[in-house]
């Protein structure tokens, strides 16, 4: 059977467009400094950014899908005054340069911020510079990926098998859980590994709101800021080995999906 | 920058359109420096025109903004433009083939980076010196007055990291008082380990005299002895690609001048 070739009008820009985002990794794999790179990759203080970053990314999708999801299916699925403008507050943070965003949680959060002053008078907790401040920056950040990706999949999926579960008796919470999560399972799964992704990466609101302290809450995107100051090729090492782990486990969820399936 | 990995989708648009709109006026900025050398060169030998291109270190930003323009006022014809960032960040674009004319680095380690990649017009001079004061908050509520001040328990303390020269200049001084302070952040600038204190984050940071005095109204500037042990000097040259470098040298004399002196004692630094 012959293939059919596709339109140069779509071939032409696709593979511009691949070449644009794959060109700066050639880069980085070109610059990297192979031969001093065991060496490197045992240097203290990597594997606990490394593990820091996996753990806090980990725990942030998590409390995304626990948040996000819900907020997806309200806006996709209930009808109520001012939706449109929810929507729009959604993408916040995703319009909102990191490091403000980092500002405005310290604002909410922080020492002296309208919920942190009341959280650290009233049970001492404080968020600024705690893996747990990590894990608030990196949600806010990533949370909008997932409930925009979810939201989509939701419009997407056809209602009528939940109309059909509701007139066979079905509560919406039965509906939901047994009808629509398993319908838009794959948009889920999407939306969480952007979140987690996005998390992974999270660099400016980390730094504004959880500061950087090696061990407690400098992630890999921090430790490799740090290392770019003095040493590009540090950088590069650390950059390649955040790179291939997140690779690696995506691609290994994945097989595991597609197996499964 | 960290940032451009951060932006969202449409963010990513604006870098874009902001990417092609840098680029034209690049090229425009650089055809435009090159007639005007061309014609300048066969009108009088001397004269300064054109646009001049400086990075410079972000803490340079206030009073190298104002000498920018004095030096416009003194120059007629030249427009001297600013790409305010950290020294590093400005080190590794000025070696990747940014067209800087003039770079001003915060400390002799970045500038030791462009030197040393062969990408300096002669040898930088030092024309400031900066040095390290403790920044409270207004009224200074937990009472610091000295370095030892920083150790106590319950005082939280935010330094630079030790990769930047804030970070370097801080150890320095705290090994010179013999104290051993734990910090809850260590910052990527100076500018951020003030902002925790303007915010109210941490109860004293490590910063320049000039940092806490541009913070006046937010915070106070307590000095001590040891920041003498870690003063930090920011040497200029001439970039040796530079696009304009007649318009360099003419900036970087007139940064070493008194009238830019004055402007930048004001301002907190030292005279080197």
């Amino acid at each position: 059977m012959r293939r059919r070739r596709a339109p140069l009008a779509l071939a032409v820009p696709a593979v511009l467009g691949l070449l644009f985002l794959v060109l700066p990794l050639v880069g980085l794999l070109y610059r990297a400094p192979w031969s001093t790179l065991p060496e490197r990759l045992t240097e203290p203080g990597i594997l606990s950014a490394l593990r820091l970053s996996l753990l806090t990314a980990t725990i942030a999708t998590l409390v995304c899908l626990v948040l996000g999801v819900p907020l997806a299916w309200l806006l996709a699925r209930v009808s109520f005054p001012g939706r449109r403008l929810v929507r729009a507050l959604v993408t916040v943070p995703l319009v909102l340069p990191p490091v403000v965003g980092g500002v405005a949680l310290l604002l909410v959060f922080g020492r002296r911020g309208l919920i942190g002053e009341w959280l650290d008078s009233t049970f001492g907790i404080t968020l600024p510079f705690t893996t747990a401040g990590v894990v608030i920056a990196e949600a806010f950040v990533a949370m909008p990926f997932l409930i925009i990706a979810v939201e989509g999949a939701l419009r997407g999926a056809d209602a009528r098998y939940e109309e059909a579960a509701a007139t066979l008796g079905a509560g919406r919470w039965t509906t939901f859980t047994h009808v629509t999560l398993p319908l838009v399972a794959p948009g889920v799964a999407a939306g969480a590994v952007l979140c987690w992704a996005r998390a992974l990466g999270e660099f400016g609101a980390t730094i504004t709101f959880a500061g950087n302290f090696p061990g407690k809450t400098q992630t890999m995107p921090l430790a490799v800021y740090l290392a770019l100051e003095t040493d590009l090729e540090a950088a590069i090492v650390l950059s390649l080995l955040l790179l291939i782990v997140s690779v690696a486990i995506l691609a290994s969820l994945r097989d595991k999906w597609i197996s499964s399936a | 920058m960290p940032e451009t990995r951060d932006v969202s989708v449409r963010a990513r648009w604006t870098s874009i359109v902001l990417a092609a709109v840098t680029v034209a006026s690049l090229t425009a900025c650089g055809s435009d420096s090159a007639n005007t050398a061309a014609t300048g060169a066969s009108a009088s030998p001397n004269a300064v025109s054109g646009p001049i291109t400086v990075f410079a270190a972000a803490s340079l930003t206030g009073s190298f903004t104002q000498i920018g323009k004095d030096f416009e006022a003194a120059n007629p014809g030249t427009t001297v433009t600013f790409s305010f960032a950290g020294s590093s960040a400005l080190a590794t674009q000025i070696n990747q083939g940014a067209p800087a004319d003039v770079f001003a680095s915060a400390a002799p380690a970045n500038m030791k980076t462009v030197t040393d990649a062969g990408n300096a017009d002669g040898t930088p001079e030092t024309f400031v010196k900066n040095q390290l004061v403790i920044v409270v908050p207004k009224g200074n509520p937990k009472n610091i007055t000295t370095l030892a001040g920083l150790a106590q328990p319950g005082v939280k303390v935010a330094l630079c990291a030790p990769q930047v020269p804030c970070g370097a200049a801080a150890q320095k001084a705290l090994q010179a008082a013999n104290v051993t302070v734990t910090p809850v952040t260590q910052e990527q600038d100076v500018k951020a380990a003030l902002s925790k204190v303007t915010l109210g984050e941490v109860d004293a940071a490590l910063v320049y005299r000039t940092d806490a005095k541009a913070a006046a109204s937010d915070v106070e500037g307590v000095e001590f002895p040891e920041s003498a042990s870690a003063i930090n000097e920011y040497p200029i040259v001439v970039v040796k690609n530079a696009p304009n470098k007649a318009g360099a040298q003419a900036f970087v004399a007139y940064v070493l001048s008194e009238p830019a002196k004055k402007v930048l004692t004001d301002a907190g630094f030292q005279a080197p």
